[in-house]
């Protein structure tokens, strides 16, 4: 039998029951969301960075009559300009909104004269507006002076890597890109070092306060990254009060940026290196003391190879955050240029489309990189995790700990610290002029920036964000992971869900003003509306929360669906009575995980709010930007407030509803 | 084979790919009504693969299953009658004993009442009537392994799937489980499956044994058949312990060095390259001295070691007419003292000639 070949003929298909229906069902919706959420505003934008439009002169015919009404000869646009010289090259480049007069081309034109105009298309393709009212034709049309005044040329679109070529023989532009990787990489260093020194402190020392340690290096979290900027406004900036510590150098640029980017990415490293740390085996350290290895040798041989995984994934973390962080650029980043920036600044700034486009995808590079090396560490860090360990027991040695309490300690007052001058300078009258209390700060609506309602906004997206966003989160992780066949739109389903990772903010943002302000597009309505802002939130942070959900489920016995499916139970009854109450804990932690980061984004929904949609993360930004930084800073300590009350309320609904339905976990 | 008449599961040419590798070729295989069948094989065997594909979870690639008079080959999961046992028990943390049990029975339009009672007489016959409120993870493994066979039951199945239902289970507790469950399936008299690797497991539990080996069923048979006839030098092998010696055969006769064996196998061809099989337990042992110059299927051998397992000694011995090679035989207690065998006696083995088993090459 060994020589066996199948016989020819069709391979066995099951019966699609109402089960198989629902579940394929289920998976195409959540499939369509993530296609129309994130792969098609970013092919969107893609192919938005190849568009250039220019006026092309040659598509366009004119006739001048005499006083008398007679006709000349037809002339094209491109050979009066090339007789008269009004426009070079560089003025006839535009954009999408580009409007050419066509009276530039008639230096004598009077609208008073009896003169009369002719304009004619030589080809298909050859739009004007007389007006508003858009003409694309090769007939001739005839107008008066005075109407041909409004008459305007407009650009063509045409397909090419002319926006790329020009945005890399932008010096300006392009040391951004130097700009950007120099903060990155300084941040990523300093913030590895001080994380790891944080988590050593937590996982092999028996230093005291561990727990208070924990929940400080946890708090940059809840606040937006441009938080600490303004900060260190207050503490070294023009007016700060120790300014006279920077010696001459300024706050503003990369220094601010740097120093708030440990900041904030701190907890992230922290979380992801304290992991890889706490995985240790006793026995290898029990082997090296048995060698006879000094400490510090033990420390080069084992600590570090053991966490090398942790250390690398944390530095990759850091830099993405880093280099595709805007908010704190923005704040303190004075006239230091970098790629973020650069996005808003064509878009917000100039209207330059295609160009911020252009920037977003080559922000998207070192984004896409890193995110691909994480992912490969991620994946080693696990088969380590799995691998049957001793844990490790640290032994006590009081200088060591008094080290590493000076380390944590030192830490904890720099984020505290921050923290701490920002709820001051909320709270002070006039810095720093008049320091008395006041809670003037805390009355946004009479300063710009959306008020109150930007407030109340940004609840309401973060609710929304939490409630949706796990719904379809969890939802799409079980169809990934539970459902069976479907090989193929599985697999893509799951590289769509990690792709948000691999997004920044930024691009996220400007990919769905290309996709949804599209007139074409009919879900052009939620354009300006809450639903886009809870949209883009929900995809934006997508990935983590589809991880934790996989984690959770990954650990649910696989044969629970053939066993329900064989007492002829329908797979919802499952999930509603066995996975969702097993997986409670995942899904409360991917509810909170939305809600704290939908309240302390800037960076997509920056280019999405409308006038009655603005949130508080939004608005510090804009206040901060109008000089109003005491209210900014009132502002951020709003979120910081609401945040570390969704996490208490979080942690506390969390134990009761563990008490009340988990209590079969243990004996 | 039971007769056709009662025939409830038939698989007919039934194969599974996994890409280039076929996991099932051409299993063809039918079991009778209450029937209690094993699937045994070493691990990658396909056994698992055949249970998978009998319960819809891995449908075959080519072939059919009938149920019942019923085609079933392409029908999914939902819509088959069996009830299934899975070696991690499959239980749902969350919900009581008593819940797990009445899973099947809910929401099929039961009344509440009946639901009880059915889940408290299922709780009866698995012998676990007071833990109906407990947590599964509160119960030990031969407990939950018992609650997981009450939820299978439950709704009554025409068939019964149980995938090494008790290899995660410590020696003690599997041997017990081992008779309740043939006892309730005896009960029950409900068809039953069950997939395993111990074939202690399958001899004891079995109506009837299906051996398998990489996606061939090698032999279908009662456990006695199995162990006594093997079909296949693998069968011979993987059940039960054997001598093997390669040597060929002629007029019903197998030589070993100088020595002829007489043997009762037929249809093997002349002079073709054979092994001969001998079980440990149907050596038999023989002083050199009583071992006469006519005495058949004698072979003159060295005790080597002897080592006493409880109810009988197993003795490694060497003789030159097999070359290098050991020969292991089980010998009574009663025999050894008998015969005063000690290491290092030389003494005579006899072979019987209806134990001597002969395999054709490639058999």
């Amino acid at each position: 039998m060994s020589d066996a070949t199948l016989p020819a003929g069709r391979a066995v298909k099951l019966k699609l029951d109402r089960d198989g229906a629902i579940k394929r069902a289920f998976m195409a919706v959540i499939a369509l969301y993530l296609i129309v959420a994130l792969a098609l505003p970013l092919y969107a934008m893609l192919s938005k960075s190849f568009v250039t439009y220019s006026f092309d002169l040659a598509r366009y015919e004119f006739q001048v009559s005499d006083e008398a009404g007679n006709f000349g000869p037809p002339q094209t646009a491109a050979a009066i300009n090339a007789e008269l010289g009004v426009f070079d090259a560089d003025d006839l480049r535009s954009s999408s909104d580009g409007r050419l007069a066509a009276t530039a081309f008639f230096p004598d034109f009077s609208f008073r004269s009896p003169v009369k105009y002719r304009i004619r298309g030589t080809g298909p393709d050859a739009p004007y507006l007389v007006g508003l009212d858009l003409q694309n034709t090769t007939e001739w049309k005839e107008f008066d002076g005075n109407t041909f005044r409004r008459i305007n040329l407009r650009p063509v679109k045409s397909v090419g890597v002319q926006n790329y070529s020009e945005y890399f023989s932008n010096p300006a532009l392009f040391s951004s890109i130097q700009n950007s990787v120099f903060i990155a990489v300084i941040s990523t260093v300093l913030t590895v070092v001080a994380a790891f020194g944080f988590a050593y402190s937590l996982n092999r020392s028996l230093m005291r306060f561990k727990g208070f340690f924990k929940l400080v290096a946890m708090m940059p979290i809840l606040v937006p990254s441009l938080l600490p900027g303004i900060a260190l406004i207050y503490l070294f900036g023009n007016q700060g009060m120790l300014k006279s510590l920077m010696m001459g150098h300024s706050i503003y640029g990369p220094i601010g940026i740097v120093i708030g980017s440990v900041f904030f990415t701190f907890p992230h490293a922290l979380i992801i290196i304290s992991t890889a740390l706490s995985i240790a085996d006793q026995r290898q350290y029990e082997a090296a003391e048995s060698l006879r290895a000094s400490r510090w040798r033990t420390f080069w041989t084992v600590t570090i190879p053991g966490a090398r995984y942790g250390l690398i994934s944390a530095a990759f973390v850091t830099f993405t955050l880093v280099i595709t962080d805007f908010g704190l650029p923005k704040v303190i980043g004075g006239q230091y240029n970098v790629l973020a920036i650069d996005i808003y600044k064509q878009v917000i700034g100039q209207q330059n489309f295609e160009m911020g486009a252009v920037v977003s995808v080559v922000l998207l590079i070192p984004a896409v990189l890193a995110f691909i090396v994480d992912r490969q560490v991620q994946k080693k860090q696990v088969s380590l995790l799995s691998a049957r360990s001793v844990p490790f027991q640290p032994k006590p040695n009081k200088t060591f700990e008094a080290l590493c309490l000076m380390w944590c300690g030192v830490m904890a007052v720099f984020i505290l610290g921050l923290i701490l001058v920002c709820q001051f300078a909320a709270l002070v009258q006039f810095w720093p002029y008049d320091l008395s209390l006041s809670l003037k700060n805390y009355d946004f609506n009479r300063t710009d920036g959306g008020g109150w309602d930007a407030y109340t906004n940004s609840i309401q997206l973060a609710l929304m964000t939490a409630v949706f966003g796990t719904l379809i989160v969890f939802t799409g992780a079980y169809m990934v992971e539970k459902i069976d066949g479907f090989k193929t739109g599985r697999g893509m389903f799951q590289f769509l869900a990690m792709l948000p990772m691999a997004v920044p903010g930024m691009v996220l943002g400007l990919a769905y003003i290309f996709f949804f302000n599209d007139p074409a597009n009919p879900l052009n309505a939620i354009y300006g509306t809450m639903t886009i802002l809870v949209v883009s939130t929900v995809t934006h942070f997508y990935t983590v929360g589809h991880l934790t959900a996989l984690t959770a489920l990954k650990q649910i016995d696989a044969e629970f669906e053939p066993v329900a499916s064989s007492l002829r139970q329908p797979f919802y009854r499952l999930f509603a009575r066995v996975t969702v109450p097993v997986c409670l804990p995942a899904i409360l932690d991917i509810s909170i995980y939305l809600f704290v980061n939908a309240m302390t984004t800037v960076s997509a929904v920056v280019f999405l709010y409308s006038t009655h949609t603005t949130l508080a993360s939004v608005a510090v930004l804009n206040m901060d930007d109008a000089g109003d930084i005491a209210p900014a800073a009132a502002m951020g300590m709003m979120i910081f407030y609401t945040n570390a009350g969704a996490r208490l309320l979080h942690m506390l609904a969390s134990r009761r509803i563990l008490r009340r339905t988990q209590s079969w976990r243990g004996r | 084979m039971p007769n056709n008449a009662d025939a409830y599961l038939e698989i007919k040419d039934l194969w599974k790919a996994f890409g280039v590798f076929l996991a099932l070729k051409d299993i063809n295989l039918v079991i009778g009504k209450g029937e209690f069948v094993c699937f045994l094989g070493p691990s990658g065997c396909g056994k698992t693969t055949l249970l998978r594909a009998v319960a819809g979870l891995d449908p075959q690639t080519r072939g059919q299953i009938h149920q019942g008079g019923q085609d079933i080959s392409n029908l999914p999961t939902s819509k088959r009658d069996y009830g299934i046992v899975f070696q991690s028990y499959a239980l749902f943390p969350n919900l009581t004993v008593a819940r797990n049990i009445a899973f099947g029975l809910e929401n099929t339009g039961r009344p509440k009442q009946e639901i009880k009672t059915r889940v408290a007489d299922l709780l009866a016959l698995v012998g676990l009537p007071e833990q109906a409120e407990k947590y599964p993870a509160q119960l030990s493994g031969g407990q939950q392994q018992r609650i997981a066979l009450a939820r299978a039951i439950a709704i009554d199945p025409g068939l019964l799937l149980l995938d090494e239902p008790l290899s995660a289970l410590d020696a003690k507790v599997r041997v017990h489980l081992r008779h309740e469950i043939k006892e309730l399936q005896r009960k029950l008299g409900v068809t039953t499956i069950m997939v395993t690797h111990d074939q202690e497991e399958a001899l004891s539990m079995a109506d009837r044994i299906v051996v398998m080996n990489h996606g061939t069923v090698e032999q279908v048979g009662t456990p006695t058949e199995i162990y006594r006839q093997p079909a296949t030098l693998f069968v011979a092998d993987f059940i039960g312990e054997t001598n093997k010696v390669a040597t060929t055969y002629s007029g019903g006769r197998v030589t070993l060095g100088s020595v002829s064996l007489s043997t009762e196998m037929k249809g093997v061809a002349e002079g073709a390259s054979v092994t001969v099989a001998v079980r440990p337990e149907d050596v038999v042992p023989h002083l050199s001295t009583e071992a006469g110059e006519g005495a058949a299927n004698l072979l003159p051998a060295q005790l080597v070691d002897m080592e006493f397992l409880g109810s009988f000694w197993r003795c490694r011995l060497q003789s030159d007419i097999l070359g290098g090679q050991e020969l292991i035989a089980n010998f009574s207690i009663n025999a050894v003292r008998r015969l005063d065998l000690k290491p290092g006696l030389d003494m005579a083995v006899e072979l019987p000639a209806e134990r001597v088993l002969v395999f054709a090459e490639g058999a």
